[in-house]
């Protein structure tokens, strides 16, 4: 969603769908070519304001970001529209940049650490939630909640809860005679606090996900795993886990495009600092272009681009784990 | 765990009192996962002079509605604006949707492919990317901080998550009875109305629903085409309420429970859209 906020992408409901109907055979897919031409046509006037609507809002918005990073942009020309073709002249100016580098590996720490957690939490999780026991249902729906709460609720309350002098983690802390630790504001824990806030919001998600497919594993597997004396890591190790691989390859792909794109939590807690020392392309590029008085929404929208072509290059990659799932 | 083993006579009393323990470990990490929840509501009912105490009030003693009478008389407009926004972008991620969805599922068009390709593409770029593409074009066409800007943009959060769900779920209607319909006379447009869209009730509340909770949310869009003008959501307000570095957490955290309700209240009542929302994309059964 939105942070992990957007939700997964439906293409494998309606291949699954699909596939039974049509995919299975070839015959059937050459029968739907053969539809006659005014139905054709039907189809794409019911399709016509999607695709305009595509090219106008997404497609257009990209060119001008891909326009934005190639040219060198003042606001008076942001305006004007007259800005010089400065060709790669952002990127290098990005590359170069000192914050470069600790803005690469903040984003590669937070995306690995985040996921890591929030799929092994999840899993865990999801298999205790599982088993049957009164309240299941109830406490599994309720631990969604923090994946639906707006960001920006959850942002500022964990912004107050880790506060350095009156945050309920500190006070907390202090009974158990820790030192207070500066959360929010010393570069050496602004990135764990964003993670640790961002794996709370990401948890619900793997939860749900997983658990849903740990239900299609057969339950006989169990029963007869259980009568042959494996005990319950046995049977976790040898049955839960390598059934669940395709699930959890999907969950964590879109984890991955989902974290790597995470926004306004970093922004709302931190603003990537102090001192950069949280700062991620995605806050970096909004603040390049939005954060200063001066704009620079040249390099802005260059760090930007590195961030789609890093998600159509996951894109694609979901596309081909998911294909060889199907042809599996 | 073990009760297979043991004799059938002792096998329920086991499994009465493990379910027990279970339970009470459910519901232990439950009130772990929603502390912060918790902690919200507590802060939001505690008083200015007690924000600071050390330790915090566990629970909300001296309680007070100050927090919520300063909801009530600041962040009503915000509010207001989120909801209509919230409205406008369920109507209009609908209505491009669902058409869609039947072409894609029921029409098969040459180059539908191609189309759904670009849809789950379009979910994976950043927002931050769209919110620079859009300022740029908003700006050139004067529909910056304006409401039908930020409708569209909102919309663009949920349209491709709606035509796959809507093309998944029309899949689903037997063929037989949109042949039966041709047969009765009735046009494409007839049969979408009349038959296709009445039987996708579910998925029109699963998109609505999350069609207006992702607009609710929307912070990266408000904050840079809704900012500092006349109708600014209730994002933009929570924010700005922490950026003047205000002090009264109390009526911020009651901003911020206030802001909570919509998806409070649909994880009540819509439950089963909400989980068949989440899970219908990653698995396959």
């Amino acid at each position: 969603m939105n942070r992990t906020t957007q939700l997964p992408d439906r293409r494998p409901v309606r291949e699954r769908k699909g596939a039974a109907a049509t995919a299975a055979s070839p015959r059937a897919r050459t029968a739907t070519r053969r539809r006659p031409r005014s139905q054709q046509w039907a189809a794409w006037a019911f399709l016509a304001p999607v695709t305009v609507y595509l090219a106008l809002f997404y497609a257009y918005p990209l060119y001008r970001n891909v326009d934005l990073s190639l040219r060198n942009y003042t606001v008076r020309s942001f305006v004007q529209g007259n800005a010089p073709f400065t060709g790669l002249q952002n990127y290098r100016t990005v590359f170069d940049d000192p914050a470069f580098g600790p803005a690469l590996m903040h984003t590669v720490v937070f995306t690995a650490v985040c996921l890591f957690f929030q799929y092994a939490i999840g899993l865990a999780l999801a298999v205790f939630f599982n088993q049957h026991f009164r309240l299941s249902a109830t406490l599994r729906a309720l631990f969604l909640v923090p994946w639906l709460l707006p960001l920006i609720v959850s942002a500022s309350t964990w912004s107050w809860m880790l506060n350095s002098d009156s945050g309920v983690v500190n006070s907390a802390l202090h009974a158990f005679g820790i030192d207070p630790v500066n959360w929010l504001t010393s570069p050496s824990w602004s990135l764990t606090s964003v993670i640790i806030a961002n794996i709370w919001i990401g948890v619900p998600f793997n939860l749900v996900v997983l658990h849903s497919g740990l239900q299609s594993i057969p339950r006989s597997l169990y029963e007869a795993a259980a009568l042959d004396g494996a005990g319950a890591w046995r049977r976790f190790r040898h049955i839960t886990f390598p059934l669940l691989r395709p699930v959890s390859a999907i969950t964590l792909l879109l984890g991955l495009v989902y974290t790597l794109k995470v926004f306004d939590i970093i922004w709302i807690m931190t603003k990537g600092g102090p001192a950069d020392s949280s700062t991620t392309f995605a806050t970096w590029s909004y603040r390049l272009g939005f954060g200063n008085l001066l704009p620079a929404f040249g390099p802005g929208a260059a760090v930007g681009n590195l961030l789609v072509v890093a998600a159509l290059v996951l894109g694609l990659v979901y596309l081909r784990v998911q294909r060889k799932q199907y042809a599996s | 765990m073990t009760s297979l083993m043991t004799a059938p006579s002792t096998h329920r009393r086991r499994r009465g009192r493990a379910g027990w323990w279970k339970t009470a470990t459910g519901l232990l990490l439950t009130t772990v996962m929603l502390f912060p929840v918790y902690w919200m509501l507590n802060v939001s009912f505690t008083r200015d002079q007690d924000m600071r105490k050390s330790p915090p009030d566990w629970f909300p003693v001296h309680g007070t509605l100050d927090g919520y009478r300063a909801v009530l008389d600041q962040q009503l407009p915000y509010l207001a604006t989120s909801l209509v926004i919230g409205l406008g972008t369920v109507v209009l991620t609908v209505a491009l949707s669902a058409p869609a969805g039947y072409a894609l599922a029921k029409l098969r068009p040459r180059g539908g492919g191609v189309i759904g390709f670009l849809f789950l593409v379009a979910q994976m770029i950043p927002g931050i990317i769209m919110a620079m593409g859009f300022y740029a074009i908003y700006l050139s066409l004067g529909l910056l901080q304006s409401v039908p800007g930020l409708i569209v943009a909102d919309s663009t959060l949920a349209v491709p998550f709606a035509v796959l769900i809507f093309t998944a779920f029309m899949s689903g209607i037997p063929g037989e009875l949109l042949q039966a319909a041709k047969t009765d006379g009735a046009g494409a447009l007839r049969t979408f109305w009349y038959v296709v869209l009445p039987m996708s009730r579910n998925a029109v509340v699963t998109v609505s629903l999350f069609a207006f909770l992702w607009s609710w949310s929307d912070f990266v869009f408000a904050s840079t085409l809704a900012n500092g003008g006349a109708h600014e959501p209730i994002t933009l307000g929570i924010y700005q309420y922490i950026g003047n570095n205000n002090q009264e957490w109390n009526a911020i955290m009651a901003t911020a429970v206030v802001a909570s309700l919509p998806a409070t209240v649909i994880l009540v009542l819509a439950q089963r859209y909400v989980a068949a929302g989440v899970t219908a994309g990653a698995v396959k059964d």
